[in-house]
C-alpha cells in the first residue's frame, strides 16, 4: 500500500504558486488581446464587403478546427524562422492564445449580434443611422448581455488550455508541477495537489461568473424586453 | 415649392426572388396629405411603405422626394442605393413600426435622443429639451426616464412615435401601427395620429382600421396584388367603392363606423 | 520516409481518437443518466465526476495518469493508457452533460404520457426520451467529437507517437519546422473542416425541422 505524503508538496508551495501565477499572466494577457481580436473579426466577418468577411471567416474556422497544440509548436518553432524575432515561450504563448481565443471569441460575438432580432436594426435605420453606428449604439450593447455565459465559459477553456505551455517550458502551475514531482519524486502527490489547485481555482471562478450572471438577470430585467 | 410633392413615386416594383410583391406603383405625396393606405394581408401595402424609407430596396422604378431622385441610376442595371443618401432620406422620412422597436437597453429619453444625438450630431442639452417637447406631444412627459420594458404597448407606441418626430421629418410612415396592441390600448395611439393629422403633418398610414381611415384621412388607397387598385377620397372609396375587390375588401370589414 | 513517419502518426492519432470517442461517449451517456437518476447515490458521485473533471484541465489528467498513477497501479500504464484514460474521462464529464441537457428538453408531457400507459422509468427513457434527445443533442455531440480529435495531439505531451509527435521528431531531425509543423496544421484542418461544415448544415437542418 502506497503511503502519501504531501510535506514536500507544502515545503515547495511557493513554486506552485509561482506557477499559478504564471498561469494566470497567460490567460490574462490572452484575454486582453483575444477579447478586442474576437470582436474585430466578428464584425469583419459579418461584414457586408467579401473581401472582409472571407477571410475572417477562413482566420476563424483555421483556428477552431487545428489543435491549439500544433498551433503553439508553429509560433513558437516555425514562426521565429519566418520572421527575425527573439521567440520566448512566453511570447510563442501569447500569441497561439490570443489569436486562438479569438477565433472563438467571434463566433461568440457573431451569434450574440445575430441573435439580435431585425426590428432593432430597422429602427435605427429608420432615425437615419448607418449600418456602423447602429452596430455600436444599438446591436452590440444588446448583444454583449446575452453573450456573458458563453463568453465567461469561453474564458475558463481558455485558462485550462494555457496548460500546454508547459510543453514550451513556459513556467505555468503545470510547469512548475512538473519540475516540482522530477525533484522530490512525489509524483502522485505533486500532480494530484496540482488538480486539486486547478479544480479550486476554476470551479470557483465560474461559481463567480454564474453568481455574477444571476445578479445580472435580476437587475438586468428592465433593460430586457 | 409648397405645391411640389413631397414624394413622388414611379413605376415602383419589388420583387423577393420570385415573388413579385409590388408590380408599379405610382403616387404622388402632397404637403399636409394623410393618405391611408388599405388592403388585405399580402396585397404589397407594408412592402410600398418600407420601401419609401428604403427599409426594403426597390427592385425597380423611382422614387422623388423633395424633388430630387433618389439613389444612382445604372444603364441597364438596378439604380444603386448608396448608404449615405438613405440615411439623409431616412432622416426626412419618419417611420412607426408595428411592433415598435423601442431600444431596450435605452431609457425612453434614450430612445428618442438617440438620432438626435448621433446622428444628427445634436448637443446634450439641445437634444433632451427637443426630445422632451416631442414626449409631451404623445402625452409621456413623465416617463422619460423609464424603460421600455415598463410602458405598456402603447405607451411604447406613442414612445416610438416621438422618437420618429425627434427628427422632425417632413413624411411620416406608420406601418400598421394598432395592430400589435391589446384593443382597449388603440385608442391613446390613433389619438396621438390623429393629433397629428389635425396639425397638418404629411402622413401615409398602412391601417386596418378603416373607420380611423375614414375619419382621418383625406385620401384612401385600396392595394391588392401589388398595385393599386383603387384611389380618392374616403367617402368615395369606403362608402362607394367602383373597384370589386375593394367592395368585396370593405364587405369583409362591414363592422366599422362611420 | 518522412511521409511515412507521419502516417505511422496519423494512424496512431486515429487510434486513441477512436478510442476516446466510443469510451468517452458511452461513459457520458452512463454518467448522464446517473445523473438524472432518481436514486440519490447515482445522482452525487455522477455530479461529482462531472464538476471535477470539467474543471481540470485535460493535460493535467494525462500528467497524472502518465507520471502519477504508475506507482499506485499494479499494471504497467503506457503513454496511450494514460492519454486515452485522461482524455475519456474529460470527454465522458463533458459528454454527460450534452446528455443530460438534451433529456431535460424533452417535454415532460413525454414522461407523463410513458407513464401514463404504464412503462417503467427505464423504459420511458430507452423507449421514448433518448431516441428523440439524441437527435437534438446531435450537434453538441459531433462538436464534442471534434474536440476530441483536436486533444488527441496532448498525448504527444507525454511521447505518445501521434502525428504531432512525428512532426515533432522530423522537425528536429531535418531543421524544417516550417513545413512540419504546417503539414500537421494542414491535416487537421483538412479533416475537421469538413465536419464542421457538416454539423453547420446538420444545425441549419434541424433548426428548420423542430
Amino acid at each position: 500500500m502506497y503511503e502519501w505524503d504531501f510535506t514536500p508538496v507544502i515545503q515547495n508551495a511557493d513554486l506552485l504558486w509561482q506557477g499559478l501565477v504564471g498561469t494566470l499572466a497567460i490567460t490574462g494577457t490572452a484575454l486582453a488581446f483575444g477579447l478586442p481580436l474576437g470582436l474585430m473579426l466578428a464584425l469583419a466577418r459579418l461584414s457586408p464587403r467579401r473581401w472582409l468577411a472571407w477571410p475572417a471567416g477562413f482566420v476563424i474556422e483555421f483556428f477552431r478546427t487545428t489543435p491549439p497544440l500544433v498551433q503553439l509548436f508553429w509560433f513558437f518553432f516555425a514562426l521565429p524562422i519566418l520572421i527575425d524575432i527573439r521567440m520566448t515561450p512566453f511570447l510563442a504563448a501569447a500569441i497561439t492564445f490570443s489569436i486562438q481565443s479569438s477565433a472563438f471569441f467571434a463566433e461568440v460575438f457573431r451569434a450574440g449580434i445575430v441573435s439580435i432580432e431585425r426590428g432593432q436594426w430597422e429602427a435605427a435605420r429608420a432615425i437615419g443611422m448607418q449600418r456602423k453606428q447602429a452596430m455600436r449604439r444599438v446591436i452590440l450593447p444588446q448583444a454583449v448581455k446575452r453573450m456573458i455565459p458563453a463568453f465567461t465559459e469561453r474564458a475558463i477553456e481558455l485558462m485550462k488550455t494555457t496548460t500546454l505551455v508547459a510543453t514550451v517550458s513556459y513556467a505555468d502551475l503545470l510547469y512548475q508541477a512538473n519540475e516540482l514531482a522530477q525533484k522530490t519524486f512525489r509524483p502522485i502527490e505533486v500532480f494530484t495537489a496540482t488538480a486539486l489547485i486547478y479544480f479550486v481555482v476554476i470551479f470557483g471562478l465560474s461559481l463567480c461568473v454564474q453568481a455574477i450572471e444571476r445578479r445580472l438577470a435580476v437587475s438586468g430585467d428592465s433593460t430586457v424586453r | 415649392m409648397s405645391d411640389d410633392p413631397i414624394l413622388r413615386i414611379r413605376g415602383l416594383q419589388k420583387s423577393f426572388g420570385d415573388n413579385h410583391v409590388l408590380r408599379g406603383m405610382d403616387l404622388d405625396v402632397k404637403q399636409g396629405d394623410c393618405i391611408a393606405i388599405l388592403g388585405a394581408s399580402g396585397s404589397g401595402k407594408s412592402t410600398f411603405l418600407r420601401c419609401l424609407n428604403f427599409m426594403e430596396i426597390p427592385s425597380d422604378g423611382e422614387i422623388i422626394h423633395a424633388g430630387k431622385t433618389v439613389g444612382t441610376a445604372r444603364n441597364g442595371k438596378p439604380r444603386l442605393y448608396p448608404e449615405g443618401e438613405l440615411t439623409k432620406v431616412r432622416q426626412k422620412v419618419g417611420m412607426v413600426f408595428q411592433q415598435f422597436n423601442l431600444f431596450p437597453h435605452m431609457t425612453v429619453l434614450g430612445n428618442v435622443t438617440e438620432g438626435l444625438r448621433i446622428v444628427q450630431r445634436m448637443d446634450k442639452t439641445g437634444a433632451e429639451t427637443r426630445a422632451r417637447e416631442e414626449l409631451a406631444r404623445v402625452g409621456l412627459a413623465e416617463k422619460a426616464d423609464e424603460y421600455p420594458a415598463r410602458l405598456s404597448g402603447g405607451q411604447k407606441q406613442r414612445v416610438a412615435i416621438a422618437r420618429a418626430l425627434a427628427l422632425a421629418p417632413d413624411l411620416m410612415l406608420f406601418d400598421e401601427p394598432t395592430s400589435a396592441l391589446d384593443p382597449e390600448l388603440v385608442g391613446e395611439v390613433l389619438n396621438v395620429i390623429r393629433g397629428l393629422a389635425d396639425e397638418g403633418r404629411t402622413m401615409l398610414l398602412v391601417t386596418h382600421e378603416v373607420g380611423f381611415a375614414y375619419h382621418v384621412a383625406n385620401r384612401v388607397i385600396f392595394m391588392a396584388a401589388g398595385v393599386i387598385q383603387e384611389e380618392g377620397p374616403p367617402e368615395q372609396v369606403l362608402k362607394n367603392p367602383k373597384n370589386p375587390r375593394t367592395q368585396a375588401f370593405l364587405s369583409r370589414h362591414k363592422q366599422f363606423e362611420f | 520516409m518522412y511521409r511515412e513517419a507521419l502516417w505511422i502518426g496519423l494512424l496512431n492519432t486515429l487510434k486513441i481518437f477512436v478510442i476516446c470517442l466510443v469510451a468517452g461517449l458511452s461513459l457520458g451517456l452512463a454518467i448522464g443518466l446517473a445523473r438524472y437518476s432518481p436514486r440519490r447515490w447515482l445522482r452525487w458521485p455522477a455530479a461529482c465526476f462531472i464538476e471535477f473533471f470539467r474543471n481540470t484541465p485535460v493535460l493535467v489528467q494525462i500528467f497524472w495518469f502518465y507520471f502519477a498513477f504508475p506507482i499506485l497501479a499494479p499494471f504497467e500504464i503506457t503513454s496511450l493508457t494514460a492519454a486515452a484514460l485522461g482524455i475519456t474521462l474529460n470527454s465522458a464529464a463533458f459528454s454527460a452533460e450534452i446528455f443530460r441537457g438534451g433529456i431535460q428538453s424533452i417535454d415532460p408531457g413525454q414522461w407523463e404520457a410513458g407513464r401514463a400507459i404504464g412503462m417503467r422509468h427505464r423504459d420511458i427513457m430507452r423507449r421514448i426520451i433518448l431516441p428523440q434527445a439524441v437527435r437534438r443533442m446531435l450537434p453538441a455531440l459531433t462538436n464534442r467529437g471534434i474536440e476530441i480529435f483536436k486533444m488527441t495531439t496532448l498525448a504527444s505531451a507525454i511521447a505518445y507517437a501521434d502525428v504531432l509527435h512525428q512532426a515533432r521528431l522530423i522537425a528536429s531531425i531535418n531543421y524544417n519546422p516550417i513545413e512540419a509543423y504546417t503539414v500537421v496544421a494542414l491535416v487537421f484542418f483538412a479533416i475537421l473542416y469538413p465536419v464542421v461544415r457538416a454539423t453547420y448544415a446538420l444545425e441549419r437542418h434541424m433548426a428548420k425541422g423542430d
